[in-house]
Protein backbone atom coordinates (compact mmCIF):
# COMPACT_ATOMS: atom_id res chain seq x y z
CA UNK A 1 0.00 0.00 0.00
CA UNK A 2 2.73 2.37 1.31
CA UNK A 3 5.02 1.56 -1.67
CA UNK A 4 1.90 1.66 -4.21
CA UNK A 5 1.53 5.29 -2.71
CA UNK A 6 5.43 6.16 -2.57
CA UNK A 7 5.52 5.19 -6.77
CA UNK A 8 2.42 7.09 -7.80
CA UNK A 9 3.37 10.58 -5.99
CA UNK A 10 7.21 9.83 -7.01
CA UNK A 11 6.05 9.27 -10.57
CA UNK A 12 3.55 12.59 -10.53
CA UNK A 13 6.86 14.63 -8.80
CA UNK A 14 9.09 13.57 -10.85
CA UNK A 15 6.96 14.24 -13.99
CA UNK A 16 5.56 17.54 -12.57
CA UNK A 17 9.58 18.59 -12.61
CA UNK A 18 10.27 17.55 -16.17
CA UNK A 19 6.81 19.40 -17.28
CA UNK A 20 8.11 22.41 -15.54
CA UNK A 21 11.69 22.55 -17.16
CA UNK A 22 9.91 21.48 -20.78
CA UNK A 23 7.03 24.31 -20.39
CA UNK A 24 7.30 27.01 -22.48
CA UNK A 25 5.01 29.07 -20.70
CA UNK A 26 6.13 30.76 -17.58
CA UNK A 27 3.15 30.88 -15.55
CA UNK A 28 2.80 27.09 -16.66
CA UNK A 29 6.29 26.23 -15.54
CA UNK A 30 5.05 27.67 -12.16
CA UNK A 31 2.25 25.34 -11.68
CA UNK A 32 3.97 22.70 -12.85
CA UNK A 33 6.51 23.31 -9.92
CA UNK A 34 3.60 24.13 -7.51
CA UNK A 35 2.52 20.51 -8.65
CA UNK A 36 6.00 19.00 -7.83
CA UNK A 37 5.89 20.51 -4.30
CA UNK A 38 2.83 19.05 -3.59
CA UNK A 39 4.40 16.00 -4.05
CA UNK A 40 7.72 16.38 -2.09
CA UNK A 41 5.33 17.08 0.14
CA UNK A 42 3.55 13.97 0.19
CA UNK A 43 6.54 11.51 0.17
CA UNK A 44 7.81 14.23 3.27
CA UNK A 45 4.21 12.30 5.05
CA UNK A 46 5.00 8.84 3.70
CA UNK A 47 8.70 9.25 5.41
CA UNK A 48 6.69 10.05 8.62
CA UNK A 49 7.20 13.85 8.65
CA UNK A 50 3.78 15.33 8.80
CA UNK A 51 5.78 18.92 9.91
CA UNK A 52 8.31 19.40 7.56
CA UNK A 53 5.04 18.17 4.90
CA UNK A 54 2.38 21.11 5.83
CA UNK A 55 5.28 23.44 5.90
CA UNK A 56 6.39 22.08 2.37
CA UNK A 57 3.25 23.75 1.41
CA UNK A 58 2.74 26.78 3.00
CA UNK A 59 5.75 28.18 2.57
CA UNK A 60 6.92 26.98 -0.49
CA UNK A 61 3.05 26.24 -2.27
CA UNK A 62 1.60 29.01 -0.56
CA UNK A 63 3.93 31.82 -0.11
CA UNK A 64 6.85 31.65 -2.57
CA UNK A 65 5.12 30.14 -5.57
CA UNK A 66 2.42 32.68 -5.07
CA UNK A 67 4.86 35.60 -5.18
CA UNK A 68 6.98 34.08 -8.43
CA UNK A 69 3.19 33.92 -9.88
CA UNK A 70 2.53 37.68 -8.96
CA UNK A 71 5.68 38.42 -10.79
CA UNK A 72 5.69 36.50 -13.87
CA UNK A 73 1.34 38.20 -14.10
CA UNK A 74 3.38 41.40 -13.25
CA UNK A 75 5.85 41.77 -16.03
CA UNK A 76 4.32 40.20 -18.20
CA UNK A 77 6.69 37.79 -19.43
CA UNK A 78 5.15 34.47 -20.01
CA UNK A 79 4.85 34.33 -23.20
CA UNK A 80 8.87 32.69 -24.06
CA UNK A 81 10.76 34.60 -26.48
CA UNK A 82 12.07 32.75 -29.13
CA UNK A 83 14.89 30.55 -28.14
CA UNK A 84 18.42 31.76 -28.38
CA UNK A 85 20.89 29.46 -26.29
CA UNK A 86 23.29 32.29 -24.98
CA UNK A 87 25.10 30.38 -23.31
CA UNK A 88 26.43 27.20 -26.13
CA UNK A 89 29.19 25.99 -23.95
CA UNK A 90 26.79 25.47 -21.30
CA UNK A 91 24.93 22.44 -23.06
CA UNK A 92 27.48 19.50 -22.75
CA UNK A 93 28.80 20.66 -19.40
CA UNK A 94 25.54 20.34 -18.11
CA UNK A 95 25.21 17.27 -20.04
CA UNK A 96 28.06 15.22 -17.97
CA UNK A 97 27.47 17.25 -15.13
CA UNK A 98 23.59 15.17 -15.32
CA UNK A 99 25.56 11.96 -15.91
CA UNK A 100 27.60 12.14 -13.29
CA UNK A 101 24.93 12.90 -10.50
CA UNK A 102 23.22 10.58 -11.48
CA UNK A 103 25.68 7.44 -11.76
CA UNK A 104 26.46 8.57 -8.05
CA UNK A 105 22.97 8.74 -6.86
CA UNK A 106 22.86 5.21 -8.73
CA UNK A 107 25.85 4.13 -6.63
CA UNK A 108 24.40 5.56 -3.43
CA UNK A 109 20.88 3.77 -4.11
CA UNK A 110 21.76 0.40 -5.52
CA UNK A 111 25.72 -0.52 -4.40
CA UNK A 112 26.89 1.13 -0.96
CA UNK A 113 25.07 -0.63 2.08
CA UNK A 114 22.21 1.17 3.05
CA UNK A 115 22.42 2.38 6.85
CA UNK A 116 19.16 0.78 8.37
CA UNK A 117 17.63 3.93 9.64
CA UNK A 118 14.98 2.52 11.89
CA UNK A 119 17.18 0.60 14.11
CA UNK A 120 19.59 3.73 14.48
CA UNK A 121 16.72 6.05 15.45
CA UNK A 122 15.16 3.05 17.81
CA UNK A 123 18.48 3.11 20.04
CA UNK A 124 18.46 6.29 20.08
CA UNK A 125 15.75 6.44 22.07
CA UNK A 126 12.69 7.84 19.94
CA UNK A 127 10.38 6.09 18.20
CA UNK A 128 10.58 6.13 14.22
CA UNK A 129 6.71 7.09 15.01
CA UNK A 130 7.01 10.04 16.30
CA UNK A 131 10.12 11.61 15.08
CA UNK A 132 9.05 14.01 12.67
CA UNK A 133 6.04 15.06 15.08
CA UNK A 134 5.99 18.75 15.27
CA UNK A 135 6.86 18.58 19.12
CA UNK A 136 10.08 16.39 18.38
CA UNK A 137 11.13 19.15 15.62
CA UNK A 138 10.61 22.03 17.99
CA UNK A 139 12.51 19.95 20.57
CA UNK A 140 14.96 19.59 18.97
CA UNK A 141 14.99 22.97 16.73
CA UNK A 142 15.27 24.86 20.58
CA UNK A 143 17.57 22.39 22.76
CA UNK A 144 20.45 20.47 20.10
CA UNK A 145 20.55 22.77 17.13
CA UNK A 146 19.74 26.18 19.22
CA UNK A 147 22.51 27.73 17.83
CA UNK A 148 22.45 27.21 14.10
CA UNK A 149 18.25 27.93 14.55
CA UNK A 150 18.74 31.60 15.85
CA UNK A 151 22.42 31.83 13.30
CA UNK A 152 19.56 31.29 10.41
CA UNK A 153 16.94 33.64 11.91
CA UNK A 154 19.54 36.26 12.04
CA UNK A 155 21.23 35.90 8.48
CA UNK A 156 16.78 36.17 7.43
CA UNK A 157 16.37 39.11 9.51
CA UNK A 158 19.92 40.64 7.80
CA UNK A 159 18.31 40.10 4.17
CA UNK A 160 15.31 41.42 5.32
CA UNK A 161 16.50 44.35 6.60
CA UNK A 162 18.73 44.92 3.48
CA UNK A 163 15.62 44.11 1.23
CA UNK A 164 13.86 47.12 2.92
CA UNK A 165 17.11 49.56 2.69
CA UNK A 166 17.52 48.94 -1.32
CA UNK A 167 14.08 49.35 -1.55
CA UNK A 168 14.02 53.04 0.48
CA UNK A 169 17.59 54.01 -1.44
CA UNK A 170 15.79 53.62 -5.00
CA UNK A 171 12.79 55.49 -3.92
CA UNK A 172 15.01 58.99 -2.45
CA UNK A 173 16.45 58.62 -6.30
CA UNK A 174 13.08 59.08 -7.77
CA UNK A 175 12.50 62.09 -5.82
CA UNK A 176 15.88 63.98 -6.48
CA UNK B 1 -10.21 -5.96 5.64
CA UNK B 2 -10.24 -3.40 8.26
CA UNK B 3 -8.23 -1.13 6.48
CA UNK B 4 -11.46 -1.14 3.76
CA UNK B 5 -13.87 -0.68 6.40
CA UNK B 6 -12.50 2.14 7.75
CA UNK B 7 -11.75 3.58 4.28
CA UNK B 8 -15.53 3.30 3.31
CA UNK B 9 -16.98 4.86 6.34
CA UNK B 10 -14.35 7.99 5.69
CA UNK B 11 -15.53 8.03 2.45
CA UNK B 12 -18.96 7.99 3.65
CA UNK B 13 -18.69 10.92 6.06
CA UNK B 14 -16.61 12.96 3.93
CA UNK B 15 -19.29 12.75 1.30
CA UNK B 16 -21.83 13.67 3.77
CA UNK B 17 -19.54 16.35 5.33
CA UNK B 18 -19.40 17.87 1.28
CA UNK B 19 -23.21 17.85 0.94
CA UNK B 20 -23.75 19.32 4.31
CA UNK B 21 -20.88 22.25 3.30
CA UNK B 22 -22.74 22.90 -0.60
CA UNK B 23 -26.27 23.38 1.09
CA UNK B 24 -24.80 25.33 3.66
CA UNK B 25 -23.32 27.36 1.14
CA UNK B 26 -26.86 27.81 -0.66
CA UNK B 27 -28.84 28.81 2.66
CA UNK B 28 -25.42 30.98 3.43
CA UNK B 29 -26.20 32.77 0.04
CA UNK B 30 -29.41 33.55 1.18
CA UNK B 31 -28.93 34.53 4.84
CA UNK B 32 -26.47 37.00 3.62
CA UNK B 33 -29.56 38.79 1.01
CA UNK B 34 -32.34 38.22 3.68
CA UNK B 35 -29.98 39.92 6.13
CA UNK B 36 -28.39 42.37 4.08
CA UNK B 37 -31.74 43.51 2.67
CA UNK B 38 -32.93 43.99 6.62
CA UNK B 39 -29.88 46.00 7.64
CA UNK B 40 -30.17 48.40 4.67
CA UNK B 41 -34.32 48.48 5.56
CA UNK B 42 -35.51 46.64 2.65
CA UNK B 43 -37.30 43.07 2.41
CA UNK B 44 -35.02 41.16 0.16
CA UNK B 45 -36.02 37.75 -1.85
CA UNK B 46 -39.25 36.78 -0.33
CA UNK B 47 -40.81 34.91 -3.52
CA UNK B 48 -39.85 31.99 -4.29
CA UNK B 49 -40.91 29.50 -1.46
CA UNK B 50 -42.02 30.51 2.00
CA UNK B 51 -39.94 33.46 2.66
CA UNK B 52 -37.74 32.69 -0.03
CA UNK B 53 -36.66 29.66 1.02
CA UNK B 54 -36.46 27.91 -2.25
CA UNK B 55 -34.40 31.36 -3.95
CA UNK B 56 -30.78 29.01 -3.78
CA UNK B 57 -32.56 27.06 -6.18
CA UNK B 58 -33.89 29.28 -8.34
CA UNK B 59 -30.80 30.92 -8.45
CA UNK B 60 -28.91 27.46 -9.40
CA UNK B 61 -31.11 26.86 -11.78
CA UNK B 62 -30.79 30.04 -13.28
CA UNK B 63 -26.83 29.78 -13.31
CA UNK B 64 -26.96 25.94 -14.89
CA UNK B 65 -28.49 27.18 -17.86
CA UNK B 66 -26.35 30.41 -18.80
CA UNK B 67 -24.49 30.14 -21.83
CA UNK B 68 -21.02 29.45 -20.78
CA UNK B 69 -18.38 31.48 -22.79
CA UNK B 70 -14.52 30.72 -23.24
CA UNK B 71 -12.78 34.22 -24.45
CA UNK B 72 -10.74 32.89 -27.59
CA UNK B 73 -7.84 34.92 -26.05
CA UNK B 74 -8.00 32.59 -22.92
CA UNK B 75 -5.29 29.86 -21.73
CA UNK B 76 -7.72 27.28 -21.60
CA UNK B 77 -6.43 24.67 -19.58
CA UNK B 78 -5.64 26.91 -16.75
CA UNK B 79 -8.92 29.08 -17.23
CA UNK B 80 -10.91 25.75 -16.80
CA UNK B 81 -9.32 24.59 -14.03
CA UNK B 82 -8.64 27.94 -12.41
CA UNK B 83 -12.52 27.35 -10.42
CA UNK B 84 -11.64 24.38 -9.74
CA UNK B 85 -8.26 25.29 -7.95
CA UNK B 86 -10.42 27.24 -6.05
CA UNK B 87 -13.57 25.06 -5.00
CA UNK B 88 -10.92 22.18 -3.65
CA UNK B 89 -9.30 23.97 -0.92
CA UNK B 90 -12.46 25.71 0.22
CA UNK B 91 -14.25 22.45 0.73
CA UNK B 92 -10.72 20.69 2.00
CA UNK B 93 -10.45 22.59 5.04
CA UNK B 94 -13.51 21.16 6.74
CA UNK B 95 -11.59 18.02 6.88
CA UNK B 96 -10.05 18.19 10.16
CA UNK B 97 -12.93 20.80 12.14
CA UNK B 98 -14.41 19.17 15.13
CA UNK B 99 -18.05 19.85 14.30
CA UNK B 100 -19.07 18.26 18.19
CA UNK B 101 -18.01 15.61 20.05
CA UNK B 102 -19.05 12.30 19.33
CA UNK B 103 -22.34 9.92 19.01
CA UNK B 104 -23.03 6.59 20.00
CA UNK B 105 -24.74 4.93 16.95
CA UNK B 106 -24.17 1.33 17.99
CA UNK B 107 -28.35 1.22 18.30
CA UNK B 108 -28.04 1.54 14.80
CA UNK B 109 -24.80 0.10 13.42
CA UNK B 110 -24.00 -2.63 15.96
CA UNK B 111 -20.60 -2.21 18.65
CA UNK B 112 -18.33 -0.84 16.22
CA UNK B 113 -20.03 2.64 15.92
CA UNK B 114 -20.07 2.72 19.49
CA UNK B 115 -17.91 6.26 18.96
CA UNK B 116 -18.29 8.26 16.23
CA UNK B 117 -16.93 11.25 16.31
CA UNK B 118 -18.22 14.30 14.55
CA UNK B 119 -15.00 15.09 12.68
CA UNK B 120 -13.67 13.67 9.46
CA UNK B 121 -9.95 13.23 10.57
CA UNK B 122 -7.78 14.76 13.78
CA UNK B 123 -4.28 14.90 13.25
CA UNK B 124 -1.06 16.05 14.85
CA UNK B 125 -0.57 19.12 12.73
CA UNK B 126 -4.10 19.69 12.14
CA UNK B 127 -3.51 23.66 12.57
CA UNK B 128 -0.75 23.32 10.25
CA UNK B 129 -2.88 21.99 7.90
CA UNK B 130 -5.25 24.26 7.78
CA UNK B 131 -2.90 27.07 7.45
CA UNK B 132 -1.42 25.32 4.38
CA UNK B 133 -4.78 24.61 2.34
CA UNK B 134 -5.93 28.29 3.53
CA UNK B 135 -2.69 29.63 2.13
CA UNK B 136 -3.14 27.50 -1.41
CA UNK B 137 -6.71 28.98 -1.80
CA UNK B 138 -5.21 31.93 -3.39
CA UNK B 139 -4.24 30.41 -6.76
CA UNK B 140 -7.46 29.51 -7.89
CA UNK B 141 -8.03 33.55 -7.77
CA UNK B 142 -4.94 34.53 -9.19
CA UNK B 143 -5.19 32.17 -12.44
CA UNK B 144 -8.60 32.78 -12.69
CA UNK B 145 -7.66 36.29 -13.66
CA UNK B 146 -4.48 35.97 -15.18
CA UNK B 147 -6.16 33.14 -17.62
CA UNK B 148 -8.37 35.34 -18.77
CA UNK B 149 -6.51 37.40 -20.82
CA UNK B 150 -8.26 40.42 -19.44
CA UNK B 151 -6.43 43.56 -17.66
CA UNK B 152 -9.20 43.93 -15.32
CA UNK B 153 -8.86 40.40 -14.49
CA UNK B 154 -5.38 39.87 -13.99
CA UNK B 155 -5.83 43.49 -12.26
CA UNK B 156 -8.25 41.45 -9.53
CA UNK B 157 -6.04 38.58 -9.94
CA UNK B 158 -2.67 40.34 -9.06
CA UNK B 159 -4.30 41.81 -6.20
CA UNK B 160 -5.90 38.73 -5.01
CA UNK B 161 -2.17 37.10 -5.13
CA UNK B 162 -0.03 40.78 -2.83
CA UNK B 163 -3.85 40.55 -0.20
CA UNK B 164 -3.45 37.09 0.79
CA UNK B 165 0.47 36.46 0.91
CA UNK B 166 0.82 40.30 2.96
CA UNK B 167 -2.15 38.64 5.82
CA UNK B 168 -1.18 35.26 6.42
CA UNK B 169 1.32 36.21 8.45
CA UNK B 170 -0.66 37.64 10.55
CA UNK B 171 -3.39 35.02 10.61
CA UNK B 172 -0.58 32.74 10.94
CA UNK B 173 0.47 34.52 14.38
CA UNK B 174 -2.82 34.95 15.53
CA UNK B 175 -3.34 31.21 15.23
CA UNK B 176 0.01 30.53 17.40
CA UNK B 177 -1.40 32.56 20.41
CA UNK B 178 -4.87 29.49 20.18
CA UNK B 179 -2.05 27.31 19.45
CA UNK B 180 0.21 28.50 23.22
CA UNK B 181 -3.06 28.54 24.84
CA UNK B 182 -3.41 25.19 24.31
CA UNK B 183 -3.07 22.83 27.14
CA UNK B 184 -2.64 19.11 26.68
CA UNK B 185 -2.03 16.25 28.73
CA UNK B 186 1.57 15.62 30.22
CA UNK B 187 0.86 12.32 32.18
CA UNK B 188 0.18 9.10 30.16
CA UNK B 189 -2.51 8.44 32.39
CA UNK B 190 -4.16 12.10 31.48
CA UNK B 191 -3.66 11.82 27.76
CA UNK B 192 -5.36 7.90 28.72
CA UNK B 193 -8.03 10.19 30.66
CA UNK B 194 -8.65 12.58 27.81
CA UNK B 195 -11.66 13.17 25.66
CA UNK B 196 -9.63 13.26 22.16
CA UNK B 197 -7.91 9.96 23.38
CA UNK B 198 -11.60 8.33 23.86
CA UNK B 199 -12.51 9.66 20.68
CA UNK B 200 -9.87 8.46 18.14
CA UNK B 201 -8.25 6.00 20.64
CA UNK B 202 -5.25 6.36 23.22
CA UNK B 203 -2.21 7.65 21.74
CA UNK B 204 1.28 7.79 23.32
CA UNK B 205 1.53 11.34 25.41
CA UNK B 206 4.71 12.30 23.66
CA UNK B 207 2.76 12.07 20.47
CA UNK B 208 0.12 14.26 21.27
CA UNK B 209 0.23 17.83 19.37
CA UNK B 210 -1.22 21.08 20.50
CA UNK B 211 -1.82 21.41 17.07
CA UNK B 212 -4.10 19.31 16.69
CA UNK B 213 -7.83 20.77 16.15
CA UNK B 214 -9.81 18.34 18.88
CA UNK B 215 -6.93 19.24 21.60
CA UNK B 216 -7.31 22.68 21.17
CA UNK B 217 -11.18 22.40 22.00
CA UNK B 218 -10.54 19.92 24.69
CA UNK B 219 -8.46 22.60 26.54
CA UNK B 220 -10.82 25.13 26.21
CA UNK B 221 -13.08 23.01 29.15
CA UNK B 222 -12.47 26.32 31.26
CA UNK B 223 -11.90 29.08 29.22
CA UNK B 224 -12.32 29.68 25.98
CA UNK B 225 -9.81 31.47 24.33
CA UNK B 226 -11.84 34.48 23.37
CA UNK B 227 -11.82 34.82 27.40
CA UNK B 228 -8.14 34.89 27.80
CA UNK B 229 -6.50 38.24 28.04
CA UNK B 230 -4.26 37.24 25.24
CA UNK B 231 -6.84 35.17 22.98
CA UNK B 232 -9.51 37.88 22.81
CA UNK B 233 -6.71 40.13 20.82
CA UNK B 234 -5.58 37.34 18.99
CA UNK B 235 -9.08 37.07 17.75
CA UNK B 236 -9.56 40.13 16.92
CA UNK B 237 -6.63 39.90 14.91
CA UNK B 238 -7.63 36.61 13.41
CA UNK B 239 -10.85 38.33 12.49
CA UNK B 240 -9.75 40.93 10.54
CA UNK B 241 -6.84 38.94 8.98
CA UNK B 242 -9.19 35.93 7.94
CA UNK B 243 -11.40 38.68 6.50
CA UNK B 244 -9.26 39.68 3.93
CA UNK B 245 -7.76 36.63 3.70
CA UNK B 246 -11.19 35.03 2.25
CA UNK B 247 -11.36 38.75 0.18
CA UNK B 248 -14.67 40.14 1.57
CA UNK B 249 -15.78 43.14 2.37
CA UNK B 250 -14.17 46.04 3.69
CA UNK B 251 -11.36 44.54 2.06
CA UNK B 252 -13.19 43.04 -1.01
CA UNK B 253 -10.30 44.77 -3.56
CA UNK B 254 -10.09 41.45 -5.66
CA UNK B 255 -13.60 42.26 -6.99
CA UNK B 256 -13.92 46.15 -6.56
CA UNK B 257 -16.24 46.49 -9.52
CA UNK B 258 -16.29 50.22 -9.60
CA UNK B 259 -12.14 50.12 -10.78
CA UNK B 260 -12.34 46.52 -12.38
CA UNK B 261 -15.67 45.73 -14.28
CA UNK B 262 -16.21 42.72 -11.88
CA UNK B 263 -12.30 41.69 -10.60
CA UNK B 264 -11.27 38.48 -11.21
CA UNK B 265 -13.92 36.86 -12.66
CA UNK B 266 -15.54 38.88 -15.14
CA UNK B 267 -14.77 36.77 -18.02
CA UNK B 268 -15.84 33.77 -16.18
CA UNK B 269 -20.21 32.80 -16.42
CA UNK B 270 -22.41 30.36 -15.95
CA UNK B 271 -21.28 27.26 -13.64
CA UNK B 272 -17.41 28.10 -13.73
CA UNK B 273 -18.91 31.55 -12.16
CA UNK B 274 -20.98 29.81 -9.89
CA UNK B 275 -17.76 27.67 -8.84
CA UNK B 276 -15.64 30.80 -7.67
CA UNK B 277 -18.84 31.99 -5.91
CA UNK B 278 -19.32 28.84 -4.36
CA UNK B 279 -15.74 28.90 -3.27
CA UNK B 280 -15.97 32.36 -1.74
CA UNK B 281 -18.58 31.51 0.37
CA UNK B 282 -17.13 28.15 1.51
CA UNK B 283 -14.32 29.89 2.47
CA UNK B 284 -15.90 31.66 4.37
CA UNK B 285 -17.58 29.52 6.38
CA UNK B 286 -14.51 27.54 7.15
CA UNK B 287 -12.89 30.06 7.81
CA UNK B 288 -15.54 30.85 10.47
CA UNK B 289 -15.49 27.52 11.61
CA UNK B 290 -11.83 27.93 12.20
CA UNK B 291 -12.55 30.68 14.19
CA UNK B 292 -14.86 29.12 16.49
CA UNK B 293 -13.03 26.13 16.68
CA UNK B 294 -9.57 27.92 17.98
CA UNK B 295 -10.82 30.93 20.49
CA UNK B 296 -14.59 30.45 21.17
CA UNK B 297 -14.58 26.98 22.42
CA UNK B 298 -15.39 25.24 19.47
CA UNK B 299 -18.55 22.71 20.42
CA UNK B 300 -17.74 23.42 24.37
CA UNK B 301 -20.97 25.18 26.14
CA UNK B 302 -22.78 24.99 29.25
CA UNK B 303 -24.31 21.17 29.36
CA UNK B 304 -22.28 19.51 27.15
CA UNK B 305 -20.07 17.22 29.60
CA UNK B 306 -22.89 17.06 31.98
CA UNK B 307 -24.94 15.62 29.37
CA UNK B 308 -22.08 12.74 28.40
CA UNK B 309 -21.56 12.62 32.40
CA UNK B 310 -25.07 11.29 32.76
CA UNK B 311 -25.19 8.97 29.85
CA UNK B 312 -26.87 10.49 27.17
CA UNK B 313 -24.37 10.22 25.11
CA UNK B 314 -26.37 11.00 21.62
CA UNK B 315 -28.17 13.99 23.25
CA UNK B 316 -24.86 15.65 24.33
CA UNK B 317 -23.52 14.84 20.39
CA UNK B 318 -26.37 16.85 19.19
CA UNK B 319 -26.42 19.54 22.13
CA UNK B 320 -22.25 20.50 21.02
CA UNK B 321 -23.35 20.43 17.64
CA UNK B 322 -26.08 22.26 18.34
CA UNK B 323 -23.49 24.91 20.05
CA UNK B 324 -20.99 24.47 17.34
CA UNK B 325 -23.27 25.73 14.62
CA UNK B 326 -24.83 28.63 16.91
CA UNK B 327 -21.38 30.00 16.92
CA UNK B 328 -20.81 29.96 13.53
CA UNK B 329 -24.11 31.17 13.16
CA UNK B 330 -23.37 34.48 15.43
CA UNK B 331 -19.73 34.64 13.28
CA UNK B 332 -21.50 34.59 10.09
CA UNK B 333 -23.93 37.32 11.36
CA UNK B 334 -21.07 39.00 12.40
CA UNK B 335 -19.14 38.93 9.13
CA UNK B 336 -22.47 40.46 7.18
CA UNK B 337 -23.02 43.04 9.51
CA UNK B 338 -19.71 44.22 8.27
CA UNK B 339 -19.91 43.81 5.67
CA UNK B 340 -23.49 46.01 5.17
CA UNK B 341 -21.87 48.21 7.75
CA UNK B 342 -18.19 49.22 6.62
CA UNK B 343 -17.25 50.91 3.09
CA UNK B 344 -14.28 49.10 1.37
CA UNK B 345 -10.50 50.00 1.66
CA UNK B 346 -7.98 51.67 -0.46
CA UNK B 347 -4.98 49.59 -1.82
CA UNK B 348 -2.73 51.36 0.47
CA UNK B 349 -4.39 51.49 3.43
CA UNK B 350 -5.42 47.18 2.86
CA UNK B 351 -1.36 47.00 2.64
CA UNK B 352 -0.15 49.22 5.60
CA UNK B 353 -3.19 47.46 7.42
CA UNK B 354 -1.56 44.20 6.96
CA UNK B 355 2.28 44.90 7.12
CA UNK B 356 2.79 47.96 9.62
CA UNK B 357 -0.60 47.29 11.80
CA UNK B 358 -1.11 44.14 11.94
CA UNK B 359 2.04 42.03 12.11
CA UNK B 360 4.05 43.93 14.11
CA UNK B 361 0.70 43.58 16.43
CA UNK B 362 0.64 40.22 16.17
CA UNK B 363 4.27 39.64 17.15
CA UNK B 364 4.17 41.30 20.18
CA UNK B 365 1.38 38.89 21.11
CA UNK B 366 2.82 36.43 20.35
CA UNK B 367 5.61 38.01 22.95
CA UNK B 368 3.24 38.89 25.30
CA UNK B 369 1.77 35.13 25.63
CA UNK B 370 5.08 33.43 25.97
CA UNK B 371 6.05 35.66 29.14
CA UNK B 372 2.33 35.42 30.77
CA UNK B 373 2.92 31.61 29.95
CA UNK B 374 6.00 31.71 31.94
CA UNK B 375 5.00 34.55 34.68
CA UNK B 376 1.68 32.44 35.76
CA UNK B 377 2.79 28.78 35.31
CA UNK B 378 3.58 28.45 39.11
CA UNK B 379 0.88 30.81 40.73
CA UNK B 380 -3.09 29.54 41.29
CA UNK B 381 -4.10 26.80 38.60
CA UNK B 382 -7.29 28.95 37.98
CA UNK B 383 -5.32 32.26 36.97
CA UNK B 384 -2.53 29.97 35.09
CA UNK B 385 -5.57 28.77 33.01
CA UNK B 386 -6.36 32.30 32.06
CA UNK B 387 -2.70 32.90 30.65
CA UNK B 388 -2.43 29.69 28.80
CA UNK B 389 0.33 26.70 29.94
CA UNK B 390 3.82 26.48 29.89
CA UNK B 391 4.97 22.59 29.47
CA UNK B 392 8.58 21.63 30.77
Amino acid sequence: MELALFIITALVTVGAAVAMVLSHNAVHSALWLVLNFFGVAILYLLLNAPFLAMVQITVYAGAIMVLFLFVIMLLGSEKGQEEVNGLPWQTPVALVLAVVLVSIAGYAVFVSPTPALATQSGAAGTSTLTIGAPDEVARSLFTTYLLPFEITSVLLLVALIGAVVLTLKSREGDRA
Amino acid sequence: MDFWIRLITQVIVAFILFLATTTAFAYLTLFERRLLARLQNRVGPNRAGPGGMFQPLADAVKLFFKEEITPTQADKVVYTIAPALAMIPAIVLFAVIPFGAYLDLSFLLGEAARIVPLQLADINVGVLFLLAVTSIGVYGVALGGWSSNNKYSMLGGIRAAAQMVSYELALGLSVLVAIMLTITPTTQAAADASLCSQIFGATPVESISALSTCRIVESQGGWWNIFKPTGLLAFGIFWLASTAEVVRAPFDLVEAEQELVGGFNTEYSSMKFALFFMAEYIKLIAISAIGVTLFLGGWRGPGVDLLYSLGYTNLGGLVSLGYFLLKLIAFLFFSVWVRATLPRFKYNQLMDLGWKRLLPMSLGLVAATAVFAVITQDMNPYIAGLFGAFRR
